[in-house]
């Protein structure tokens, strides 16, 4: 394995994304974005990998990322995502939403539009924790328990669901196109609060769930209110948990504890994967229940059953001893990911 | 009180206003000033003051954006360090803590060559402090941690002088991209600088280009060639003893002495000038004060001619000697060349201490203190506050990254290293963190209850709990106060859900009060809100003979708050008029009812 080099960048990362490539095209992602936090003046910034597809360097992790442009931001960045190549969406603490676009012919970044303390109490700012968006569409969700449509190209608010919960909404994904799932806690003998959601990329009623004891749980939500199973991951809380884009066989998880693993179920039989529950071998597995009966050919590995022939394996993917990993994110065989050692690593050759 | 080592620095705050009075008052890392009314008696009012506070903050570098990766670069390391086995032989530890100590030095040089690029004035200063960090580090690494015998010792002093000494390469760049390298009037600089810094190879490979212009004079070139060609130096890896070394060193001094005294090279100014330097005349060193540029070159060139053999222990006297000469009397020696002195002395303490009041910041003594207690050179010295000099400086280093808003995180790991008062320290700080948003929150709590410092831990879910609590966020708050485990929060949290019951008519939050679990036994009034809501939710699903028995058992067990029992009372009426409920359930509403009835009408 490589060694995977950290490049210090004098501020706590809490989010990191890829900017997306077209699917048309093979070329691996070349930038990513990063908000800060805990700063007095945080930032966001763009990055470049160079990684523009020709190989003049073979083994691909020469190159530290090299900062593109950088934009300050109100408050710490909670939450950041890719609206489309050139604009992303930010959340901040102090309850505001920001659309930046990025000029990328004068690597400049400029504030598109901005909904200020959108997210608030009566008398205070509430921060603004999660955001997804399906362009033009925008869904944040906030400590105020709100969750707030908005369009990218509109001055207000379309929708505001308030009271969606009266405790801190953690995260926020989109379900179907109509439908998003927002992520409080669960309950497993403990009140957990759970702090980050991904659905899987091909089916999704699969969606994976990451919480305050670092437990990685995968549920199916057709079937109600249990996990479909339960791995011990870390030992402090999960921030992100990603299924990869294209192959979904392959899951990322990044924790408090600094550690950043790499989940990987296979099976070994003839039958392909699809029809058959996936088996964990090496990490802790609490099944809940089977899965009732009926349409077994579309049962991913991800749920896993007893009686099933797959297997599970995890990698660390950093060295030890960083200070939390806040966040990642993975795109074809690059992963990028942020630690509050103000580190940001990138690994261009992921094995997927 | 003891004395003073140096006269307090005064610094000037531009903003406030000539001859007023002003106020202080001391934070964890700086000072507070402000302008008072104080009038002293013969003064006159000046004008209307200023309505600022100033803060006056005496380490500015954990601010600097690129030396903030020396901070977090070096954390890693420090971590890293703290592990090694104690178990490990001794040989294989002090490779490890040589190599760590070059970890420590290349990200000092990283830093270095990134604020040169910058290139900015203000940042010259920084560059050149951290330029003198670097060379007391490597002099520290190569005297204490190597800790090389005679013989190595020179040719380590010899790269430690090389590394920096950059602008000979430079000089010798220049002198080589030139039409006529030989005419440069460099040239011959270069090539003394060469000579001075032992690098023979590169001497004599310019000499050739000056023999080519002057072939009358081969013959004194060649021999020039020679003598530099022969010049023995000693192989640690080889299988000759530092004796037969010396001896051989010996016969090479005297030819190249026997041809001084032939004037083997006495019609090229420049060759004698060779010559001499290579037999050690220490006139002629000095007379190149200026391609020396420091003491500590031409004490390493001195030694490199006269005595290669140097033991470690006899250092400080060519040290002492040189620095001297090589000095004016009238200029005054500067902190570095104290320094440099004191570690040729092998006095660490000295070092330390002197490097503690030249530079503004912990961060050089603590990292380096660290390492050299690892590897066991540190006496146990008491300091009068009872905790060893490592701890001391570390714990110094670790309040002021304290201060900082970003790299209190960094502070942590330094305090779990400090065995006596560490775990004190980070109670007392951790404290003081601001929490604006819930996530960091969490990252406090976590770093807290993983040393299990109960005590913080609840305080902090407290000052949560209670912010929620003001903005009207109860289940946020009831979150709170049960990750503290603090029954009397919860208590409180509870009446007001049940206030809120009271007014509205229906529950609020109710996916958190109904998945609770055996979190609702954290108190009394919390059981009996999680029940009563369970109660509720059996009536509206028609499970009237549960109910009943829910009921029964809520107001015989006597949980309830007085002010709610008339509200059991009342609910407990259309259970009465239920078919489903079992006769004695019945029966004992009515008693219970009939019971807490005369309770309430006494």
């Amino acid at each position: 394995m490589e060694s995977v080099n950290a490049k210090y960048v004098s501020q706590k990362i809490s989010k990191t994304r890829w900017r997306p490539v077209s699917h048309s095209s093979l070329q691996q992602p070349d930038i990513f974005a990063t908000g800060s936090w805990d700063n007095e003046d945080n930032k966001i910034s763009f990055w470049s990998i160079g990684n523009h597809g020709s190989s003049g360097m073979d083994e691909g992790f020469e190159g530290d990322p090299q900062l593109l442009c950088e934009h300050k931001h109100d408050g710490d960045v909670l939450d950041l995502q890719f609206l489309d190549q050139d604009r992303i969406v930010t959340t901040s603490s102090t309850g505001a939403v920001t659309i930046f676009r990025h000029h990328q012919n004068s690597q400049t970044i400029s504030v598109s539009q901005r909904w200020p303390r959108v997210h608030r109490y009566p008398c205070d700012n509430a921060p603004c924790t999660g955001v997804v968006c399906s362009s033009p569409e925008i869904v944040t969700v906030g400590e105020d328990g709100k969750i707030i449509v908005f369009r990218a190209d509109q001055e207000g608010v379309i929708r505001v669901i308030e009271n969606a919960d009266s405790s801190t909404i953690h995260a926020v994904t989109y379900l179907r196109t109509t439908e998003i799932l927002t992520c409080i806690l669960y309950l497993d003998d403990v009140l957990l609060p759970l702090h980050c959601v991904d659905r899987h990329p091909n089916q999704q009623h699969i969606v994976a769930t990451g919480g305050q004891d670092g437990m990685l749980c995968v549920w199916d939500v057709r079937q109600g209110s249990t996990p479909f199973s339960l791995m011990e991951a870390h030992s402090a809380e999960m921030w992100e948990v990603h299924f990869h884009p294209t192959n979904p066989d392959h899951l990322f998880t990044c924790s408090e504890d600094g550690s950043l693993l790499h989940w990987e179920t296979s099976t070994h039989s003839d039958m392909p994967s699809f029809l058959q529950g996936g088996r964990n071998n090496s990490m802790i597995s609490r099944s809940a229940m089977a899965p009732a009966g009926g349409n077994q050919s579309l049962i991913s590995t991800w749920l896993s059953g007893d009686s099933s022939k797959g297997r599970l394996e995890t990698t660390h993917m950093l060295p030890s001893q960083t200070l939390s990993v806040n966040s990642l994110d993975v795109l074809g065989q690059c992963l990028v990911c942020g630690t509050d050692g103000e580190a940001i690593f990138v690994n261009r050759q992921v094995p997927v | 009180m003891e004395e003073l080592d140096v006269e307090p620095a005064i610094t000037n705050i531009p903003a406030a206003s000539d001859g007023k009075h002003l106020g202080f008052a001391w934070g964890p890392g700086d000072i507070l000033a402000y302008e008072t009314l104080y009038m002293a008696p013969g003064m006159c009012a000046k004008g209307s003051g200023c309505s600022f506070i100033h803060e006056v903050r005496k380490d500015e570098d954990i601010y600097s954006p690129i030396l903030r990766k020396l901070f977090n670069e070096s954390h890693h390391i420090f971590v890293g360090l703290q592990t090694i086995r104690e178990d490990l032989p001794s040989k294989n530890k002090k490779t490890q803590f040589v190599s760590i100590s070059k970890n420590y030095r290349s990200v000092i040089r990283a830093c270095m060559e990134e604020l040169q690029q910058v290139a900015a004035s203000v940042l010259v200063l920084q560059v050149s402090i951290l330029l003198a960090i670097e060379l007391i580090w490597n002099l520290c690494e190569v005297l204490f941690i190597d800790a090389a015998p005679a013989g190595p010792l020179l040719l380590h002093l010899l790269d430690w002088v090389r590394l920096h000494k950059g602008d000979v390469d430079e000089k010798a760049r220049e002198v080589l991209q030139s039409e006529s390298p030989a005419e440069h009037h460099d040239y011959w600089d270069v090539v003394v600088s060469y000579v001075l810094q032992g690098r023979f190879e590169e001497a004599r490979q310019m000499l050739v280009k000056q023999a080519t212009l002057q072939p009358a004079a081969r013959n004194m070139y060649k021999l020039m060639d020679t003598l530099l060609s022969k010049m023995p130096f000693y192989n640690p890896g080889g299988t000759q003893t530092l004796t037969e070394f010396d001896v051989k060193w010996r016969h090479w001094h005297e030819e190249v002495d026997r041809c001084l005294q032939d004037n083997s090279f006495a019609s090229n100014q420049h060759l004698e000038i060779i010559c001499k330097i290579l037999v050690g005349d220490e006139d002629t060193l000095l007379e190149h004060k200026e391609l020396l540029s420091t003491w500590y070159h031409f004490l390493v060139t001195r030694l490199l001619f006269c005595h290669p053999t140097v033991k470690p222990t006899e250092l400080h006297y060519y040290a002492q000697s040189c620095m001297t000469m090589f000095l004016d009397l009238r200029s005054v020696p500067e902190p570095l060349d104290s320094i440099l002195l004191a570690a040729f002395e092998f006095d660490i303490h000295q070092v330390i201490k002197d490097c503690s009041i030249a530079l503004n910041n912990w961060w050089f003594v603590a990292h380096l203190t660290d390492l050299l207690d690892h590897c066991k050179l540190l006496q146990s010295h008491n300091l009068h506050f009872g905790s060893n000099l490592r701890e001391f400086l570390l714990l110094e280093y670790a309040s002021g990254l304290f201060t900082h808003h970003s790299l209190w995180q960094l502070a942590v790991d330094y305090f779990d290293n400090c065995p006596e008062f560490g775990h004190v320290y980070l109670e007392l700080q951790i404290e003081r963190v601001p929490l604006d948003t819930e996530r960091k929150a969490l990252k406090v709590l976590r770093i807290c209850e993983q040393r299990q410092m109960s005590e913080q831990v609840r305080s902090i879910c407290k000052i949560m709990a209670m912010r929620a609590l003001r903005n009207n966020r109860l289940g946020s708050a009831l979150s709170w106060s049960i990750r503290a485990k603090d029954a009397a929060f919860a208590t409180l949290i509870s009446e007001r859900f049940l206030q809120d019951y009271c007014a509205r008519g229906t529950f609020s939050d109710l996916d958190l009060i109904d998945n609770l679990g055996p979190a609702m036994l954290l108190s009394d009034r919390l059981t009996f809100l999680v029940k009563y809501r369970e109660f509720h939710k059996l009536y509206e699903e028609n499970r009237f003979s549960e109910a009943a028995k829910l009921l029964l058992s809520l107001i015989t067990a006597k949980i309830a708050p007085r002010s709610f029992w008339m509200t059991l009372l009342t609910d407990a009426l259309p259970l009465l008029e239920q078919k489903e409920v079992s006769h004695s359930a019945h029966c004992a509403l009515h008693c219970g009812f009939g019971h807490d009835l005369c309770f309430i009408l006494q």
